[in-house]
This record gives structure tokens, sequence and C-alpha cells, in this order.
């Protein structure tokens, strides 16, 4: 069997306008001088914050509903973390629910942003943000436990209503 | 008397010369990213006006290395061949006429010795002598390609650029730059009788100045840094320095070839004369260059950089021609007409 040749390109001569060189850089100069006046795209960041939309993945969060996490502790979440980020430790609890995580931690250093975590959770206890200024000073620092995870369900109602209306 | 006055010059020329390169600097980086759409270093004082104390005090405080088994004395010795032959160079061009100062006419130009075309020519072609033994001493094979490619550009462009001032020699009839500048007055600049020239020039400064299209030695996507690959701290930043201050030494030297030097049109039919001509005649210079070193730095963000043979082959088939029919064309000209 026989591979059909390639087709043959016939690139057209140059015309001796374009062989002169030098009105074609003249030519090249019109475009960068004109672009030199064009409105600018760089954001000027401290002062000019870009806010994402609901679709944006920043850092998960756990959500917060009546003075409680939603979280349940089935561990989902951190059996599906590809990066190996969160930690849960269930243990029984007092409330309405039967169980609740002791100890929650994302290590933020880990932390990919997939979003599987919030995808995988059944009680819609583990959403994304919108931020994305993450920055620290040890490595301690990165771990974060549940109480800088906890963000109140009316807070993310943004994130979970396009949860509702995307899934 | 005289000594000092030398001396009150170039401590002032040096000064200013230095001043102007480190905010040249900053004006590509800002052409540059207005180019591509973007704003530039702009947090630095007003405007990004300090930026380059901020990089002097960076770079100061890099850390020098030297590579292993590198040269020690000439990896030293490189930049400051760079710097000072840059530097050196700007001392026989005429920045304005002569001002009148406690009843003394000084002549606004370091050095004027008679023959400044070739004094120029010959600086120009020791410059490549840092750019080849940096590469040379690094014990780098990025380096010592960059060394190499730099040498051949430079000897090919040294010989069209050497014939292309032939032209406005014949007009002049002398090898002063302040003769030169004389004879350019009104507006009978030598781009206007000279066009061929010019370009031929032009590009060549382009080339030995190891600006974009030519900026082989450096090629990032080749050869890493070129030459300064092995270089850090301040030794890199001479480089840097030297690299920009040859930008400004050839369009001063441009300016004062062809485009009529401190020379303003119809300066006297205005009523102007003595010092204040003086004084706007430097303007009118540092405008000209300033212009030309702004032309350089859009050229680089507009013009891709060219291959190695083609490099070769515009320096050799067509400038080199182009430079000898333009000496053949003056002198035809000079003989029919006078
Ligand atoms: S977003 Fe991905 S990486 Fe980050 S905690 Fe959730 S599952 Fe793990
Ligand atoms: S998947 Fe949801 S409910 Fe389960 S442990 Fe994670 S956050 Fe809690």
């Amino acid at each position: 069997m026989t591979r059909p040749l390639p087709p043959i390109v016939h690139r057209k001569d140059l015309t001796f306008w374009q062989k002169l060189y030098i009105p074609e850089i003249v030519r090249g100069l019109k475009i960068t001088i004109t672009q030199m006046f064009r409105p600018k795209f760089t954001r000027q960041y401290p002062e000019e914050r870009w806010v994402p939309g609901a679709a944006f993945r920043g850092r998960p969060v756990l959500v917060e509903e009546s003075g409680v996490e939603r979280c349940v502790a089935c561990g989902l979440c951190s059996r599906v973390c590809p990066a190996l980020a969160i930690e849960v430790q269930a243990s029984e609890s007092p409330y309405w629910k039967e169980r609740y995580p002791v100890k929650f931690e994302i290590n933020m250093l880990r932390c990919i942003f997939c979003g599987f975590c919030e995808e995988v959770c059944p009680e819609e206890a583990i959403i994304m943000s919108k931020e994305f200024e993450l920055t620290f000073h040890s490595q301690e620092d990165a771990i974060f436990p549940k109480e800088k995870l906890l963000k109140s369900k009316e807070e993310m109602k943004e994130r979970l209503d396009y949860l509702r209306a995307n899934r | 008397m005289e000594t000092l006055i030398d001396i009150v010059k170039i401590v002032t020329v040096m000064g200013i010369l230095l001043g102007v390169v480190a905010y040249v600097v900053l004006l590509e980086r800002r052409v540059a990213a207005a180019i591509q759409n973007r704003i530039g270093p702009n947090r630095v004082g007003w405007q990004g006006l300090l930026q380059p104390l901020a990089d002097v005090v960076k770079l100061v405080m890099k850390e020098d290395i030297v590579p292993r088994n590198a040269h020690r004395f000439l990896h030293d010795l490189a930049p400051i061949i760079s710097i000072s032959i840059a530097m050196t160079t700007f001392a026989v061009i005429p920045f304005g006429d002569s001002i009148t100062l406690f009843g003394r006419t000084i002549k606004l130009q370091i050095a004027d010795i008679n023959i400044g075309v070739l004094y120029i020519l010959a600086m120009t072609s020791l410059g490549v002598y840092g750019v080849t033994l940096s590469g040379w001493s690094s014990n780098s094979k990025y380096s010592l390609l960059g060394g190499l490619r730099s040498s051949a550009q430079m000897l090919s462009y040294e010989i069209s650029m050497g014939l292309a001032v032939i032209g406005v020699i014949m007009i002049a009839g002398s090898l002063r730059l302040d003769r030169i500048v004389e004879m350019q007055s009104g507006w009978m600049w030598n781009i206007v009788l000279q066009p061929i020239g010019f370009i031929t020039f032009t590009v060549a400064a382009f080339a030995e100045t190891n600006r974009h299209p030519f900026d082989l030695p450096e090629a990032e996507p080749e050869l890493v840094g070129g030459y300064h690959t092995e270089y850090s701290g301040l030794k890199f930043g001479l480089f840097f320095l030297a690299e920009y201050s040859n930008m400004v030494v050839a369009s001063a030297l441009i300016t004062t070839l062809f485009l009529g030097g401190w020379q303003i049109p119809y300066a006297a039919e205005m009523g102007l004369s003595g010092n204040l001509l003086s004084v706007l005649q430097v303007g009118a210079f540092c405008a000209k260059v300033l212009l030309l070193v702004l032309f350089f730095i859009i050229v680089r963000w507009t013009i891709p950089r060219f291959r190695y043979d083609q490099l070769m082959s515009l320096g050799w088939k067509v400038m080199l021609p182009l430079a000898i029919l333009n000496i053949l064309a003056t002198g035809l000209a000079i003989l029919l007409i006078g």
C-alpha cells in the first residue's frame, strides 16, 4: 500500500517591491506604531482586582448551615482527591446528622483546584470558592483547618445556585 | 585652563551620556510594552522614572559568578573593554557649534581631531574585542559561538559602513566631523544628497551595535544569552550599558553624518544667534538622536531576526555592492555638477 504523496505547495515568488524589503519594513513599522496607541490590556493588579464569575474554581471551602458544617465526614472527598490534600476524621455528632468531622484539613500547597471534591460530595458540603490569592509564609500556614475552611451558606449562594443550575 | 575646560566637558558629557543610556533602557521597556499593548514598568517613582536606579541597585547586589576554568583576567577585562570603547567613541562627536562663556569661546565637542571619521571607525572595530574576548574567556560553548558570530558579523558590516561614509567624506572634502556638520547647513543634509549611503550606513549601524534584526551574537533561542551567558551582576550590567551606549553613539553618529548634526534649518533667517542659538542647536542634536534611538527601539519590536546565512549574504551581496555603487555615483555627480 502506498501512501498518498503530500500535496505540493506552490509558493508565490516575492514581487520586486517585496524583495526590496524596505517598503515591507515601513509597512511593519506602521503596524507596530499604530499598536502603540491602542488600549492596553494590563490590569493594575493590587488596585484593580478581578472578580471571577460563579464558574471559577478557587480554593475549596466547607459550607456552613445554621452554625454547623454540612459535612457528614463520609470521606469521599478525601478518597477522590488526586493530590491527597484532604484529611477527614469522623466522629459522632449530637446534631440531626449522625456524623461530623472532628478534623477537616486541606493542605493548600497540595490542592490543584480540580474540583473533584466538590463533584463527589453527596451533601454539597465542600464547594469551590472565588478566592485565588493564596500566599503562605510557612508550610504549616498552608494547611487550612476547619475553622479557616468554613463559609456560610449565604456567602456561597452564587456558587451553590450555579451548581444546581448546571448539574 | 584649557585642560580644566576639557575635564569639565568630559565629565559633563560622560555624566549626561550615562544618564541618557540608563533612561534609554527604561524607554525601550516602555515602548516595547506599548507595542505589545502592555503598560511596562510604572511602579518605581512617577511613571517608573526611578526604575533605572532600582535596576542598578539590583545588578550591584547580585553575586558575581565566574565559571570554572574561565580565564579570570579576560573574563573581567571584556566588559570593561566594551563599555570604555562605547563611551570613548562619543569623544569626537560635535554636539553643538560653540558657546561663549566669560569671554572664552568653547567648542561643543570634546576632542576636535582632524581624522574624526577614521577615529570612529577604528573605535567601533575595537568594540568587537569586548564581545569576542567575553565569548572566549567564559569557557562555554554558547558564549564562544556568540563571540564568533559577533566578530564575523562586525567584520562584514564594518566594510559597508566604512564605504558608506566615503560618499559623505567626498562631499565634505574633509574627515573632520565638525566640517561635515557645517557642510549640511539649511536643508542640504546628507540624507538628501546621499540616500543610499544613509540606508547602508543605518543598516550597518544596526549590525555593528548588535541590535535587532541583527542581534545574532545574543540570539536567545539558539545561544541562551550569547556572549554574556556566563556573566552576572555588575559585569553583566556593564555589557548591558555598553549595548545601549553603543546604540546612543550610533544614533549620534548617524545624526552627525547624515541628519545635519546640530544644524537647525533656517536658524539664521529666524534671527537667532549667539549663545541662545548654540543651546538650541544642542537641543536639536539631542532631539534628533532621541528620535533615532526611538527608531532603533521600534525596529527591534517590528522585524524578526535574520538567519545567519541571510545576514552574511545581505552584508556581502547587497550592502557592499550598494556602498561601492554609491561611491561611484557620488564621484560622477561631483565631477559633473561640481
Ligand atoms: S480541589 Fe481537587 S485537589 Fe483540591 S482538595 Fe478538592 S479534590 Fe483535592
Ligand atoms: S465528601 Fe462532603 S460530606 Fe463527605 S467528607 Fe467530604 S465534604 Fe464531608
